[in-house]
């Protein structure tokens, strides 16, 4: 599904990511876990196509194309979803239509017909249930004046409705209540399937415990130094990550 | 700069491709302006006497007068001696088919979603019994006539209806007005005239278009709109597709008048040639319009969609003399490229409860500048009015600006003004935003686009606005195809 390899990315000039190998195949979940500003939203971000995060070396091939070369709506089109750490707002459009919009975008891309309002209206109310959203919500415009837990489930009803190949989840549970993180998890495991993949970014063991990833890495300051079942989440949870840093260290 | 900046630079900056149509022929008076020019042109129009002479008061006027120097448009000097004061109805060739019709222009009818037939009347091909013109018109007349609606040229309703006219003419914009009405009242051409008779609600859109074929109304145009007590009309000038036009100088002027309990609705759409890249031709639109909501209870509302024009320098507004009346403006302005946009309204308020409304949408793009100028003034008499207004700004892109300049004179202490301003800009997470749930950066500018101007287009009738949707995206997409 993913290969990336010897991924290197700056940002203004500063190296973020330094060397990353990662390869997800059909059907699996992983999980990234990392400190604060080791990069994992940057690595989210590139996959996604955003400007400005420049690829200075190696490849990511997305079902055996060249991703990198790809506009970030082919990208979308394609199959490549991104539940933002920070959603924007976007006054004067509402929810549903700014993702009317966007699905029948995808379909024109595969060469569907488009959908009418009163199918998409039910695609909608199914989806919404899934993800257990308020549809006032939907009315609204997109992401305006929504809480921050509120813009976080926005993100997930979105993927739901989009129903991506690749999901990239950048730190969906932060800012989400208990209850809700539940049901943001099930949506996501509802979403799976043999042929979909999701990349899970995430500071808490516990949202891993809902949505349970095939294997975790550790990123800090822009390298996996670890990669693991779902046990290493809970010795990170235990041991922090000074420990992996030290050997790190000592391995360079 | 990044590509999406770059992008959204790109699709301001696109060139305007709709050519012009020149082969027309005309029937007109030697160049400049004094008495006898004015003379000859209400004699060709076999005018009656009072009007010759509210002509000839109006050019006296006029001489006096000097040419405003707005701060917020630039434009080289007019030569009024320069100008063709007066041509007879322009016989347009009429072409056979579509086929001759330049494709860039109907891939851009096409994208406005015009009809095949009135992508003819437009082009000026001849119409086949499928749709005739002509008899449409007439029908449509003659169902109009029933109710006692006049919906005439002006010219003809100064045949037929001399004393209506000549009540109402110039009591909203008197000839004194300003310099280019007074000019405007020397030397119009031609125009509309309607008149809805007491308690008749009109049962269909008045459209200059069901005229298009009539005559051509030329650049001094001159409309004059009354509803008697209690009836009601709704009226749309102008039309979304480009409109050829040679005159440079456009100086209109449009009164509205409301009678107790009456309400006028007049929508414009507005896609004069704007220019080229570098800022050279495209007209200058220099119009007066203004309504008096003279009675009781009586309501005028406008709603424009401005996106032609070089310079547009206009103030649709309404004086609130009726206790209980209602003023109403709704505007989307949009200038690319060198275009510039002095706009906005003046609301009047001079009986008591009286209320006002005021919603501005600037969309500023390429190297553009687009002003909002309005007045609120609400006069010593004016018990409990109110007063609304909302002026936002969108810029798209770093070279543009947006300026606006609310002036607020309030003479009554029960009354209440309320004034909100915003400035946004298309910020480029936005797009990608976008961009990430599949939309390319052209379709993500125009939803944004639309979606800020909606609280405006939802005033115009559900044609027109559709047609406005699709102009925007044209506007700033700029080229057609
Ligand atoms: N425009 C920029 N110029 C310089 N440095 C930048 C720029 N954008 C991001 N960075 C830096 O890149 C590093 C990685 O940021 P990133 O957002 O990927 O971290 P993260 O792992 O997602 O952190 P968090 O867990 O806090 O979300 C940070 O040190 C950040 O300050
Ligand atoms: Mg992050």
């Amino acid at each position: 599904m993913l290969e990336i390899k010897n991924l290197h990315v700056s940002v203004e000039g500063n190296e973020i990511l330094k060397g990353i190998d990662l390869t997800i195949n059909p059907g699996e979940v992983h999980a990234i876990m990392g400190p604060n500003g080791s990069g994992k939203s940057t690595l989210a971000l590139v996959l996604a196509g955003k400007e400005g995060y420049e690829v200075t070396e190696g490849s990511v091939l997305y079902k055996g194309k060249d991703l990198l070369e790809m506009a970030p709506e082919e990208r979308a089109c394609e199959g490549v979803f991104l539940a933002f750490q920070y959603p924007v707002e976007i006054p004067g459009i509402s929810n549903t239509y700014f993702l009317k919009s966007g699905l029948n975008a995808k379909r024109k891309y595969q060469g569907l017909e488009q959908m009418d309002a009163i199918d998409f209206l039910q695609l909608v109310k199914q989806k919404a249930k899934l993800v257990e959203i308020d549809e006032k919500l939907l009315k609204r415009p997109v992401n305006e004046g929504f809480s921050g837990g509120e813009k976080k489930r926005n993100e997930i009803f979105q993927m739901a409705i989009l129903d991506p190949d690749l999901g990239i989840l950048d730190e969906t549970d932060s800012g989400l209540d208990i209850d809700a993180l539940r049901i943001v998890a099930n949506g996501v495991n509802k979403l799976k399937g043999p042929e979909k993949s999701f990349l899970v970014i995430t500071h808490y063991q516990r949202l891993l415990n809902y949505i349970v990833p095939d294997i975790v890495h550790v990123l800090s300051e822009g390298r996996i130094i670890r990669s693991g079942d779902k046990n290493l989440a809970l010795e990170l949870e235990e041991k922090g990550y000074d420990w992996l840093k030290k050997e790190a260290e000592q391995v360079a | 700069m990044s590509d999406e900046k770059k992008h959204i630079e790109k699709l301001a900056n696109q060139e305007y491709k709709y050519g012009f149509v020149t082969d027309i022929e005309v029937d007109a008076v030697p160049k400049g302006l004094n008495e006898d020019i004015i003379r000859l042109i209400s004699e060709k129009k076999n005018e009656q006497e009072f009007m010759l002479e509210w002509r000839l008061k109006a050019f006296r006027q006029w001489q006096k007068m000097e040419e405003p120097h707005w701060p917020n448009v630039e434009y080289p000097p007019v030569d009024y001696q320069n100008i063709v004061y007066y041509s007879a109805p322009k016989q347009q060739k009429k072409l056979e088919s579509l086929d001759e019709v330049d494709p860039e222009l109907l891939r851009t009818y096409e994208k406005l979603g015009i009809p095949l037939d009135e992508q003819k009347m437009l082009t000026g091909v001849a119409v086949d019994a499928v749709f005739d013109s002509v008899s449409v018109a007439t029908t449509f007349k003659d169902k109009l006539a029933e109710l006692g609606i006049i919906f005439s040229s002006f010219s003809e309703a100064l045949q037929n209806h001399p004393e209506l006219v000549k009540k109402y003419l110039g009591t909203v914009v008197p000839y004194t007005d300003n310099f280019f009405a007074s000019l405007n009242s020397a030397v119009f051409s031609d125009g509309s005239f309607v008149y809805i008779p007491k308690g008749v609600r009109c049962p269909m859109e008045l459209s200059t278009y069901f005229r298009i074929n009539a005559a051509d109304t030329g650049q001094f145009e001159r409309t004059l709109i009354v509803a008697d007590e209690g009836s009601y009309v709704s009226y749309l000038e102008g039309c979304t597709a480009p409109m050829r036009d040679e005159n440079q100088l456009h100086a209109a002027v449009v009164e509205l008048i409301a009678l107790d309990n009456a309400e006028i609705k007049y929508s414009t759409v507005q896609n004069w040639y704007p220019g080229d890249k570098e800022g050279k031709g495209g007209i200058f639109n220099f119009v007066t319009k203004r309504g008096a909501c003279r009675g009781f209870n009586s309501k005028i509302s406008w709603t424009q969609v401005e996106t032609g024009s070089a310079i547009t320098w206009k103030y649709p507004s309404v004086l609130l003399q009726g206790d209980n009346s209602v003023g109403e403006f709704y505007s989307v302005a949009l200038t690319n490229n060198f275009q510039q946009a002095d706009t906005g309204t003046k609301m009047i308020h001079l009986g008591k409860n009286t209320r006002s409304t005021i919603v501005s949408k600037g969309i500023s793009a390429g190297k553009s500048q687009n002003s909002y100028r309005g007045l609120v003034k609400i006069a010593k008499k004016a018990t409990n009015a109110r007063n609304y207004s909302q002026c936002d700004s969108l810029l798209l892109g770093d070279k543009c600006g947006a300026h606006t300049f609310p002036y607020i004179e309030v003479n009554n202490t029960s009354s209440k003004v309320e004034h909100e301003a915003t400035t946004s800009k298309i910020e480029e997470d936005q797009i990608f935003y976008c961009n990430q749930r599949g939309l390319s950066t052209e379709d993500a500018v125009n939803m944004i686009v639309n979606g800020y101007c909606k609280e405006v287009f939802r005033e115009l009738p559900m044609e027109f606005a559709v047609e406005a949707q699709n102009l925007l995206a044209i506007s700033l997409e700029g080229s057609v195809g």
